[in-house]
């Protein structure tokens, strides 16, 4: 049964230096509250692992927590580029940033290989690419049965997942409804899993269309209303377009961008 | 001269316009964000109602009342047919080969098609570090055909990709087979300036149409390879006043809220 934790605590027992830690959430329901306990914990040394990151990987990756990046798209969706990404890659700051690029069907596959308890998973896809030769984490495979040459990709087996869904109950179940994207697979794959919920209620009502997590399933569950934001939460609030739109200005100079940071992350009293 | 022709528009408004052009009503259609996602509800609201809209956020059958801000806005959600997870809409719908055609942009392409949308220089020491892949390989492999909307110029249309990201015909003829990419791969590249079309036999790309106002030197000048032109070079039909008139009221939409 998933353990109910404040979310520093959670942060603290889950994630260490070092970790691979899976931070999902396909643009809905991605889990800022919890990214920003993890840069205010300091925690160094991670491998980031996420299908699309955008501003809270932005803000990891400017706040020096990240040394590898395993993505397939990194910007900020509708808008632009990621800022912050940019300059680590492009000039090694605050730290150089070591990538590990896949496409969405490639790395997606990752983690269907780690939650299915396999040690890679095959896919029509890669050929002909540059992608492939990259990462080293692409080879081809001859299907026993047919002959068809195709790409394998090893199983990704994060030490963390962490994602955010809207609401568990006291045993630590947890419902999640709308755009789903890799969230149980990551959690499922994932050696430990933090889920921060908007609330916790006393029974679950059904919903149809909702995934459920079991709380046996889940190491542990962590309250954070709002938790989301700027992404949203299906039920509870929408996307804040407009902040997509401003972090592009906030996040282009080192300087702006610290300075926000201090003051809605780093200081306690600013804990969305 | 019909009134149509004297209505003023910009060149993304002549891009998306002619884009929506080749969505046919009941096709399946991928698409990303940006201008292949205006051009889509553009296409559905002007004369496809029954295209399906599919995006990589595993929203299916997708009738967004506003344009989206990005790819998985709760707009699409909750006017979707069905919401699957990522592994589903990669897997099942797209390799599992549900999709008509795919609607891509990049930041580079080649005379093959092939597409780039990873870096801008050297891998290890990138000029520009673009966002990257996302769907689009894939996209690219296995929709029945595929779309590109880009804009034209020196620097975008090259005689060789810095990365290759997506693949559209490799090295030529008969590589898309060899590969084991199923679809056959692009159809269509939709520029500011014109339309270009591969060449059935070699698949190099031809420029087959330009828009109103713009000369095929114009093109060429354009493009970072010695671009042939069709013999038989048509002119696009010039953005209609009812295509402007809901392309200009969808984007007023874009991203707002309820």
């Amino acid at each position: 049964m998933a353990e109910i934790l404040g979310l520093a605590e959670a942060v603290a027992e889950l994630v260490h230096d070092g970790d691979c830690v899976a931070l999902e959430g396909f643009t809905h329901l991605i889990p800022f509250a919890a990214g920003h306990e993890v840069i205010r914990q300091a925690r160094r040394d991670l491998t980031v692992a996420r299908l699309t990151p955008d501003l809270i990987s932005d803000q990891l990756i400017g706040m020096g927590c990240v040394a590898r990046l395993v993505f397939s798209w990194g910007g900020n969706p509708g808008v632009g580029s990621l800022h912050r990404f940019r300059d680590a890659v492009e000039h090694g700051w605050p730290a150089p940033l070591a990538l590990e690029e896949h496409s969405h069907a490639g790395l997606t596959n990752r983690y269907v290989a780690g939650a299915s308890g396999l040690p890679f998973a095959v896919l029509r896809a890669y050929a002909g690419t540059d992608l492939a030769r990259l990462s080293g984490q692409v080879a081809e495979v001859t299907c026993p049965f047919t002959g068809e040459r195709l790409a394998a990709v090893p199983a990704l087996n994060p030490d963390v997942a962490i994602v955010h869904a809207q609401r568990a109950d006291g045993e630590g179940n947890v419902q999640l409804w709308g755009i789903s994207g890799v969230q149980k697979e990551a959690v499922l794959a994932a050696r430990r899993s933090l889920v921060t919920v908007e609330e916790v209620v006393d029974e679950l009502t059904p919903r149809p269309g909702a995934l459920v997590l079991p709380g046996w399933a889940v190491t542990a569950v962590a309250v954070a209303p709002g938790g989301a934001y700027p992404s949203y939460a299906a039920g509870y609030y929408d996307r804040d377009n407009a902040f997509y739109q401003e972090w592009d200005l906030v996040s282009k100079a080192r300087e702006t961008f610290l300075a926000w940071m201090r003051e809605h992350v780093l200081e306690p009293s600013a804990v969305a | 001269m019909s009134v149509a022709s004297e209505l003023e528009f910009t060149t993304s408004e002549v891009m998306t316009v002619v884009a929506s052009r080749e969505l046919r009503d009941g096709m399946t259609c991928f698409v990303g964000i940006g201008l292949p996602s205006t051009a889509a509800n553009l296409a559905r609201l002007h004369h496809a109602p029954r295209l399906v809209l599919v995006y990589e956020s595993g929203t299916i059958g997708a009738k967004p009342r506003r344009l989206p801000l990005s790819i998985g806005d709760g707009e699409l959600a909750e006017t979707a047919d069905a919401v699957v997870g990522v592994p589903e809409i990669f897997n099942y719908w797209l390799q599992g080969g549900h999709i008509d055609v795919g609607m891509l942009g990049a930041a580079q392409i080649d005379r093959l098609a092939n597409l780039n949308s990873t870096v801008i220089g050297s891998y290890d020491s990138p000029r520009v570090r673009l966002p990257g892949a996302g769907g689009a390989p894939e996209i690219a492999g296995s929709s029945r055909s595929v779309i590109v909307v880009m804009r034209q110029s020196r620097r975008s249309f090259v005689e060789r990709l810095d990365f290759v990201t997506s693949v559209g015909f490799g090295e030529g003829p008969g590589d898309r087979a060899r590969l084991g990419l199923r679809g056959r791969g692009p159809v269509l590249v939709v520029t500011d300036l014109g339309l270009l079309r591969p060449d059935p036999e070699t698949c190099e790309l031809v420029l087959t149409h330009v828009h109103p106002g713009v000369s095929p030197e114009q093109v060429r000048e354009a493009t970072g390879w010695d671009l042939r032109v069709a013999d038989d070079l048509e002119t696009t039909a010039a953005p209609t006043a009812a295509e402007l008139k809901i392309l200009r009221s969808l984007e007023a939409t874009k991203g707002a809220d309820g």
